[in-house]
Formats: C-alpha cells, sequence, structure tokens
C-alpha cells in the first residue's frame, strides 16, 4: 500500500506530540510552575531558556512540554466524544428516518443556532474549572457538524443496491449500519474529526482565557497564549512558541485526518489484475 | 401442477405522495390487485414498460415493501408471519444495477462469506469452501476472492452479484433486470449462466425486464404488467405465438425483428402515446387511451384476467378476437 507523503508528515507530527506528552519529565528542562524566579522574568530565547521565560520566569520550553498533556487530552478526548455522539446520532437519524430523524434534525440545528462555545462556557460554569469539566463541556457541545455530515451521507447510501442486498440477506438494523453503511461514510467523518480536533484545542484556550478552564499556575497551550496577549510586542516569544505548537499539532492531525481517509479507500489502493 | 412456491393472492401496493399542502395527498397504486404463483424450478418472466410496478411487485415479494392490500406466501406460509431469516434462506434477489448492489469496501470474499456465517454457518473450512464452490460456479477465479468490487468489469460483478443471492441457497431467485445495465456483448453471458443455475440447482426465477427478448429465452411462463396489473399471462409459447392482449402485441412487435416473425400483427399492433400516470391512471381499462381495439366498453368496464386458453388468461373484453 503507499502512503503519501503528507501522511508521513502528518503522522510524524501527531507521533512527537504524542510523546511529548508522554515524556514530559524526561524532556522538560525545568519545573513547568514551581521554577518560577521573578529574576528571570520575560528573558528572550537564549542557551538557558530555549524559548524565553514569561512573566514569573518560568521556563517557557518547559511549559509547552508540560501543556501538551492538557491540550492533547482535552482535544482527542472531547472530539472522540463529539464524533461519538455526532455518528451515532446521524447515522441512526438517516437510517430510520420518522419522528426520530425529525428530533434529532431539531436538536443538530439547534446546536448550531448557538454557538458551542457559549454552550461550553454554561456547561463549565455548572461543573466548575478542570480538565474533566473542559473535557465534558467541549465533547458535548460541538456534535452537530459529524452529525449533519453522517446523516447526508446515510440518505444518499440508504437506496444503494447493496443496502437492500443485505436486508434481503437477514441482516437486522444495526448490522446494516455498522457493517454496510458506518465504513461507507467513515472517510468525510475521520477529516471532520481532525478539524474538530483542533477546534477543541483552540476552544480550550478560549475557556482557559476566561478563567473557566485549567486555572493557573498549571500550563496548558491556550492559557499560555491568552497569558501571553499583553506582551506580544514586548515579548512576542510568549505567544509564538505556544501557538506554534498549537499549529503544528493540528497540521499533524488535518494531514493525518485526510492520509487516514485514503488509506480506508479501497479504491485508492488499486492493484494489478 | 405441484404446490406453489409462492402464491401472490390480490397483491396491492399502494402509496401516498404529494403533502397536505399543494395539491393534496394523492394514492400511487403501483401494485393493484396481482394474482401470480411460480412453482418449484420454474422461471416466470415479468414484463412491463417502466413504471408499471415490476420492481415495487419484487420489493414486496421480498419484504421490503408492505402491501397494502393481499397476500404474499411462500411454501403456504404468510410473508409477513415469516421469520426474516427463513425468508432470506427461500427467496434472493439479483439487482439491476452491479455497481450500485455491491458494498465497495468489502472484499468479494466478505461479501460471500457474511451471510454464511450469519447464517450459523461458523466452521471457517465450511465457509470457506462453500464460498469458493460458489465463485466457480459463477465462472469466477479462486484469486478473485480477495479483491474489492472497483476491480472487477460489469460482467463480473453481475456475477458476484448472482453468488451472493444464491450462497444461502435459496428457491426462488427474483432477478430485477439483471442484464439491463450491461454491455449488449455480456448480456447473453449472463443469461445464460443464470439458465445454468437454475438446471444445475433447481431454481425457480422470477425474470423482471422490460425487454421481451430476454424472456423469451428463459421463461417458461410470461406474466405481462400494465400499470399495477397483469393484463395477460400464459405460457411463453402462447404468449409469443397467440398473444391476446393488445399490449402484448404491442410489445411482441416492439422486438428487434431481423425474421420479420411478428409481422402478421406488427402494423397493427403499435401503442401510441406514452404509459399513463399511475397516479391517475384512465377509467376501466388502463390501457384503453392507447389501444388499437378501444370500444365504449373498455372505459365503462374495467376487463378481468379471464382464461383464453388452459393456462392462458388475458384480461381484455376482447380476448377471442385473434389479431
Amino acid at each position: 500500500m503507499r502512503l503519501g507523503a503528507n501522511t508521513y508528515v502528518g503522522g510524524a507530527l501527531v507521533g512527537l506530540a504524542l510523546s511529548v506528552a508522554i515524556l514530559a519529565p524526561w524532556i522538560a528542562l525545568y519545573d513547568p510552575v514551581m521554577d518560577a524566579n521573578l529574576m528571570n522574568a520575560e528573558l528572550p530565547p537564549s542557551r538557558e531558556f530555549p524559548f524565553g521565560t514569561d512573566a514569573q520566569g518560568r521556563d517557557i520550553f518547559s511549559r509547552i512540554v508540560y501543556g501538551s498533556r492538557i491540550s492533547l487530552t482535552v482535544g482527542i478526548v472531547s472530539q472522540m466524544c463529539n464524533s461519538l455522539i455526532g455518528v451515532t446520532l446521524g447515522l441512526t437519524a438517516g437510517f430510520w428516518g420518522g419522528w426520530w430523524d425529525d428530533l434529532v434534525s431539531g436538536l443538530t440545528n439547534l446546536m448550531l443556532a448557538i454557538p458551542s462555545l457559549v454552550f461550553a462556557l454554561a456547561i463549565m460554569a455548572i461543573l466548575g474549572p478542570g480538565l474533566l469539566s473542559l473535557v465534558i463541556a467541549l465533547g458535548l457541545t460541538a456534535w452537530s457538524y459529524s452529525c449533519r455530515i453522517a446523516r447526508a451521507q446515510v440518505l444518499s447510501l440508504k437506496s444503494q443496491g447493496y443496502i437492500q442486498a443485505a436486508r434481503i440477506l437477514g441482516y437486522g438494523d444495526l448490522r446494516i449500519m455498522f457493517t454496510q453503511v458506518l465504513p461507507n461514510i467513515l472517510g468525510p467523518l475521520i477529516v471532520i474529526a481532525t478539524l474538530g480536533m483542533g477546534g477543541a484545542i483552540l476552544s480550550e484556550a478560549a475557556l482557559s482565557f476566561l478563567g473557566l478552564g485549567i486555572r493557573p499556575p498549571f500550563p496548558s497551550w491556550g492559557s499560555m497564549l491568552s497569558e501571553a496577549r499583553d506582551t506580544i510586542r514586548s515579548a512576542p516569544w510568549l505567544s509564538v512558541f505556544p501557538g506554534l505548537a498549537i499549529f503544528f499539532t493540528v497540521l499533524g492531525l488535518n494531514l493525518l485526518g485526510d492520509g487516514l481517509r485514503d488509506v480506508l479507500d479501497p479504491q485508492s489502493t488499486t492493484r494489478r489484475a | 401442477m405441484a404446490e406453489p412456491l409462492l402464491t401472490l393472492q390480490d397483491l396491492a401496493v399502494h402509496f401516498q405522495v404529494g403533502s397536505a399542502f399543494g395539491g393534496g395527498v394523492r394514492t400511487l397504486k403501483a401494485v393493484d390487485g396481482v394474482d401470480l404463483d411460480v412453482a418449484p424450478g420454474e422461471c416466470l418472466g415479468l414484463v412491463g414498460e417502466s413504471g408499471c410496478g415490476k420492481s415495487t411487485l419484487a420489493l414486496s415479494i421480498m419484504g421490503l415493501v408492505p402491501p397494502t392490500r393481499g397476500q404474499v406466501r411462500l411454501n403456504g406460509h404468510e410473508l409477513s408471519k415469516r421469520e426474516r431469516m427463513a425468508t432470506a434462506r427461500t427467496v434472493q434477489m439479483v439487482f439491476q444495477d452491479p455497481y450500485a448492489s455491491l458494498n465497495p469496501r468489502q472484499t468479494v470474499r466478505r461479501t460471500l462469506a457474511d451471510p454464511l456465517r450469519l447464517h450459523g454457518i461458523a466452521n471457517r473450512t465450511e465457509v470457506d469452501h462453500r464460498v469458493m464452490d460458489m465463485l466457480a460456479k459463477v465462472g469466477l477465479r479462486p484469486d478473485h476472492a480477495d479483491r474489492y468490487p472497483h476491480e472487477f468489469s460489469g460482467g463480473q460483478r453481475q456475477r458476484i452479484g448472482i453468488a451472493r443471492a444464491l450462497i444461502l441457497q435459496p428457491k426462488l431467485v427474483i432477478c430485477d433486470e439483471p442484464v439491463s445495465a450491461l454491455d449488449v456483448s455480456i448480456r447473453a453471458q449472463i443469461i445464460n449462466l443464470l439458465l445454468e443455475l437454475k438446471d444445475e440447482l433447481g431454481l425457480a426465477y422470477i425474470m423482471i425486464s422490460h425487454d421481451l427478448g430476454v424472456v423469451e429465452h428463459v421463461s417458461d411462463r410470461v406474466a405481462v404488467m400494465y400499470l399495477g396489473r397483469i393484463v395477460e399471462q400464459g405460457g411463453w409459447q402462447e404468449i409469443f405465438e397467440d398473444p391476446r392482449h393488445p399490449y402484448t402485441r404491442a410489445l411482441i412487435a416492439a422486438i428487434p425483428d431481423p425474421f420479420h416473425r411478428a409481422d402478421a400483427f406488427a402494423k397493427r399492433a403499435k401503442a401510441h402515446g406514452e404509459i399513463a400516470s399511475a397516479l391517475d391512471p384512465p377509467a376501466g381499462c388502463h390501457f384503453n387511451p392507447r389501444c388499437p381495439l378501444k370500444a365504449d366498453r373498455c372505459v365503462s368496464e374495467v376487463p378481468l384476467l379471464e382464461p383464453v386458453a388452459t393456462g392462458h388468461r388475458a384480461a381484455c373484453h376482447f380476448r377471442e378476437r385473434t389479431a
């Protein structure tokens, strides 16, 4: 099987982000929270502090390394919740139709009408700050995209001969949905999911900025970015490096998602007869 | 005649179309009171123009479309009371479009093996053996088993579709226009394959087609359908040599005929105009606006399917008039 170069680049970037998160204690040069020293405040990148220091004199590199744990957890886990909810609702709504479809479509429109960040904000206000509340808040509020896509794809596939054939062969509804329909609509759903992971990482940044996400002094990429807002002119390294971390992670996820879609499509891996 | 395998009694499938706003709800009578039976090992040809209800009839026999009225009996049991799995092992279907009827994400092996497992054949060697055996029966090579549908031509795909329909060893196979999506050069191959399998496995077929030429080659009996009703039914010889319904004559006259066999009635048999809408069928005999024999009676009175000879019935007030 031949994979495009993009898939390898995406896989490498995501792999790098994941291994940094897992191996954080061995990679970080300093403690991200405790090693504050106001004497070192806002130092530009140097041999001692590769990415510079922040207003409290903490090493930015070490904070990015530890922050990857929170950003990746929030991004991946919450998007998995969204995909699970969205695909389940969209698949069943498109397949069964009727009142269930009306209900799900109505709910989807409701979710799309209210900005999901506002929704997440409300949930965070109820649950209080913290990693778990972040995952729950972001994991319950952005499923409408995958739901819409899944439903539309099911509708276009439902009348295909092989779905009817499966029914005639005695397959039950659930078996048809999971063996005949789902594999054929997975491509766009994976792309939506990888885009959503990037979106979730950015939403975490927004919520942390509002004081509802990760509480200082613990680092997440989003909260680092929002803290750096005031010094973007005087000490740009405070915002540039967390921003680059987000950028490369989201880029990697998108490239990997695109590549995975091709891998899952048998027509893109034609063999010679 | 032997105990029929499939019996349809007054089968009707009506759809509600339109909305309560804009025009109101109307009833589309796709199938409207069809009586048919199929004996084991027999091939029944079902012909008619597009939109006459052939495919709806097939789907309703398969249980995919619920009948509005009437009964479908398989082996003497009414369909609605039969279990889904038992039905699957008795009746199967070959679809028209070989490009849409195979799951593009499944290899041929999975397409054929999954139904076997679903129906309780768990032994791997047994499943493998039956898959390979079926591939050989439909003329595919063993190494085709691990390929995906897009790697096959239309004719080969239709062979896979036939293999899938036969893998559960059904007694009756409904072929819904099995060759109309294929190149003319491939059609004869597929028709011959179906005939060979019929003899080898003792299958009964319902061969649905809009092309009498296809039906003529394979059918023991022929039923002609027009706007949801059977208008003529009989052995293929009677239908082709002594057609009594003007619509049947028109269909036969439309077969490309280099030997001028049908000259006797070809000129008079032409049907004029288009098939009427099933939403608003003509009163009386549905065929009357296009019929060369039209009389007042045809508008006021619905002709019933009455016997002409043994096993030959026609729904025409002038069925005694030979062309």
